[in-house]
């Protein structure tokens, strides 16, 4: 029931997942072996002039033209759907025995909310936006907000850890959940990442950085991680949940274990705030530290879940950390983003269930929109279609702005 | 499990910097103006661009260069400025700062334009006028980044969110991980810098208006600009580097709803009255403000500053604004 130092392992007893492809694990899954894209038109708010109008969209009974729900309720929807599938796999009772760790955006004042204020107000200016913000918005706009309302719909103890990493926040919730049962502090923790900040402003914002694909027709090709027109990633909304549980309490209390956890690492790097250390040492680092942790070597990793976002930038980078670490000859490696979009937040604990689903089922998703692949890369990125493979460790990778690199090493039942 | 030890504050606010401006607390530092009809305590005058290299400033605010700043302020307190490769971060941060000017500026031009246009007029000015950079100023998370790039700090980072809890399970994690010996050396922190219109806009219902009375007679809160960062270790790990060890940091606790009344009294960090509060209790806040994720720590830097000059062990406790009980005990190191 201990891993390779002496630790409890880390079993996996339950999983859910919302994505632009189904709204569980099942239809998610089905549309990821059929690679199927989930990106499409954005209609819930108006993308006049915008330069990406795409994305891997969950719409919701809530939302009305022109009046979408805000990032924060979209947030408590995706993580409520992903968080109960995985809490009703595992069988545990509510309240939820355990804390929550969960991957988030920051939350912050909408457009619409701030025209709200200004229809109160009559008046622009900030004094007067703050003066009728305690009428308008009686709760305030808590940062982590969506995390204390799930930790309260739950249950679950403890003060919810609202973790933000950026694009690796769900792999970093992932790893605070196995921190936690490491050091003995709880049994069963609910996991995951929700993320929905698939908004104007930050869509805009996201392209003033020259991050996001402009390739908006066909919506379906746009997300190309690892071919030579690769030109951004495409934004997707989604959440996962997981259940992780210290193997012996879950072997004792007859759960069905799925997988496990069976390592983690990450490194920050200090060279730039949006791009990697041109050495690719930090990302490498990464992966190496989550194998060591994991107590396995290279070899033993048969799939690596890549970051693999479609910019030009990270998948040149993930190419030459994969080199440093495998050497010439890598395992498969695919981009699940590729059909879901790059779902922020949420896409580590998303890409951590996949591949518990991959090893469940020995199939690699595909990497799809691979008609030009970047041979140069010097990868083998499954394009198009899944495959059959046989493998007992997965590799998942997430890599965030502000240098934050963390990966997972998943292991099968 | 090994005993934590604080061997490093960086420690600003409104008062001004580190043991000089708060052993013993100086008068507080109140701006009634700007900000009117709500008063903040201020950010002092740091001359942080002299420190912080001017290409990184620039991609930062007030917040994140405030948080920067703070944490080498800890780092060269504990002689560790060259040990950041493997040292490992843990920030609690808000975040959302924006451009206030802009915003105002397209509100009050929508008046001008009907109704089903105003979407499109919106996002056509965001595009054109958002500085790029801007949007990395308001990711909580980039103020880890700015800290690794500037300070090299290359380990783990993690970033919480969630006001005061945030920074007092910062905390917790630290120095659960150094008791654990998973990690040597941590950073942990937070920064706030509420004296920025779009930041009073975010916690508006829970502002205190009207003019000063003490914390514990106030149901809202008085924001206050402030920064702590802490470097924790082992005692094996400060004695095998030959580091001083300012204090000892144990019983850290942070849990959701208000909690129960404390055993004794100490420093109380509460946002405002209404929390739990031992009779007895000094409250920071009278001095500093409410410091939202900083809060915690910066109650915690205060306490190791004490401590090191001679005080007994303090005890630390306090509530959140809306949610959230933490305590933690600061003893002098043996």
């Amino acid at each position: 029931m201990n891993d390779h130092l002496g630790r409890p392992r880390i079993a996996v007893t339950g999983i859910g997942l919302v994505t632009a492809l189904g709204r569980d694990v099942a239809s998610s899954w089905a549309g990821l072996m059929a690679g199927r894209s989930g990106i499409r038109a954005i209609t819930r708010f108006d993308t006049t002039g915008m330069r990406s109008r795409i994305g891997g969209c969950i719409d919701l009974p809530g939302d009305r033209p022109g009046h979408p729900l805000t990032t924060a309720a979209r947030i408590i929807a995706l993580g409520d759907l992903a968080l109960a599938q995985a809490i009703s796999q595992s069988g545990l009772p509510f309240p939820f025995p355990g804390p929550l760790t969960l991957g988030l955006p920051p939350v912050e004042v909408e457009w619409p909310g701030r025209q709200a204020l200004w229809a109160a107000a009559g008046d622009p200016r900030h004094p007067a936006l703050v003066a009728v913000a305690p009428r308008v918005m009686p709760g305030g706009h808590p940062l982590a907000g969506p995390a204390r309302a799930l930790a309260t719909r739950f249950g679950t103890t403890g003060v919810p850890q609202a973790v933000t990493t950026a694009c690796a926040s769900g792999a970093s919730a992932i790893q605070l959940a196995v921190e936690a049962i490491r050091r003995g502090e709880a049994r069963a923790v609910l996991t995951g990442g929700a993320e929905a900040s698939m908004t104007p402003e930050t869509m805009i914002r996201f392209s003033l950085l020259q991050a996001l694909s402009s390739r908006n027709d066909p919506p379906e090709a746009a997300s190309r991680p690892f071919s030579l027109s690769r030109d951004g990633f495409v934004m997707g909304d989604g959440a996962a949940g997981l259940v992780l549980e210290d193997m012996a309490s879950a072997r004792a209390r007859g759960a069905t274990v799925l997988g496990e956890i069976l390592g983690v690492g990450e490194r920050a790097d200090t060279f730039h705030r949006t791009r990697s250390s041109p050495d690719g040492l930090a990302i490498s680092g990464a992966m190496a530290a989550a194998l060591a942790d994991a107590g396995l070597r290279p070899e033993q990793i048969g799939y690596v879940n890549a970051h693999g976002t479609s910019t030009p930038e990270n998948d040149k980078m993930e190419a030459l950390a994969m080199h440093q670490l495998f050497g010439t000859t890598c395992p498969p490696i695919s981009s699940t983003k590729s059909m879901l979009g790059h779902t922020l937040s949420a896409a580590g604990a998303i890409e951590a269930v996949i591949c518990l689903l991959a090893l469940r089922d020995q199939m690699l998703p595909p990497t799809i929109n691979q008609d030009d692949t970047d041979m140069s890369l010097g990868l083998d990125v499954v394009p198009n279609v899944a495959r059959a493979h046989g493998f007992s460790a997965t590799l998942s990778n997430s890599f965030g702005f502000g240098g934050q690199n963390v990966c997972v090493v998943v292991g099968a039942a | 499990m090994s005993l934590v030890c604080i061997t490093g504050v960086g420690l600003v606010s409104s008062l001004g910097v580190g043991r000089e401006a708060h052993l013993p607390l100086r008068p507080r530092v109140l701006d009634e103006s700007s900000f009117a009809p709500w008063a903040v305590h201020p950010m002092p005058a740091l001359g942080m661009e002299t420190v912080i290299p001017r290409k990184e400033f620039r991609q930062m605010e007030d917040l994140q260069r405030l948080g920067t700043y703070t944490a080498g302020l800890a780092l060269s307190d504990a002689g560790a400025a060259g040990l950041g490769a493997g040292m490992d971060l843990v920030v609690a941060s808000g975040g959302g700062e924006r451009d206030a000017a802009l915003d105002e500026a397209i509100l009050s031009e929508l008046s001008a334009i009907a109704p089903e246009a105003r979407e499109a007029h919106i996002h056509r000015r965001l595009s054109q006028g958002l500085r790029p950079t801007l949007f990395l100023a308001q990711l909580p998370n980039l103020l880890a980044g700015s800290i690794s790039i500037v300070h090299k700090v290359g380990g783990s980072s993690r970033t919480l969110m969630g006001e005061e809890a945030a920074g007092a399970e910062a905390v917790r994690i630290a120095a659960a991980r150094v008791a654990a010996g998973t990690a040597a050396m941590v950073l942990v922190g937070g920064a706030s810098q509420p004296a920025r219109w779009e930041n009073l806009l975010i916690y508006a219902p829970f502002l205190h208006q009207g003019g000063w009375c003490p914390t514990a007679a106030r149901p809202g809160m008085v924001m206050g600009a402030q920064a702590a960062f802490l470097v924790l270790e082992s005692a094996e790990h400060a004695a095998a580097r030959g580091a001083r060890v300012l204090a000892r940091l144990s019983g850290v606790s942070a849990a959701p709803g208000l909690g129960m009344v404390p055993a004794r009294p100490g420093l109380n960090v509460s946002a405002h009255a209404g929390g739990p509060a031992a009779v007895g209790d000094e409250w920071l806040a009278d001095w500093l403000g409410a410091g939202l994720e900083a809060a915690f720590p910066v109650g915690i830097a205060l306490a190791a500053l004490r401590v090191a000059a001679g005080d007994a062990a303090v005890a630390v406790h306090g509530a959140g604004h809306a949610d959230g009980a933490f305590s933690a005990v600061v003893e002098p190191a043996r």
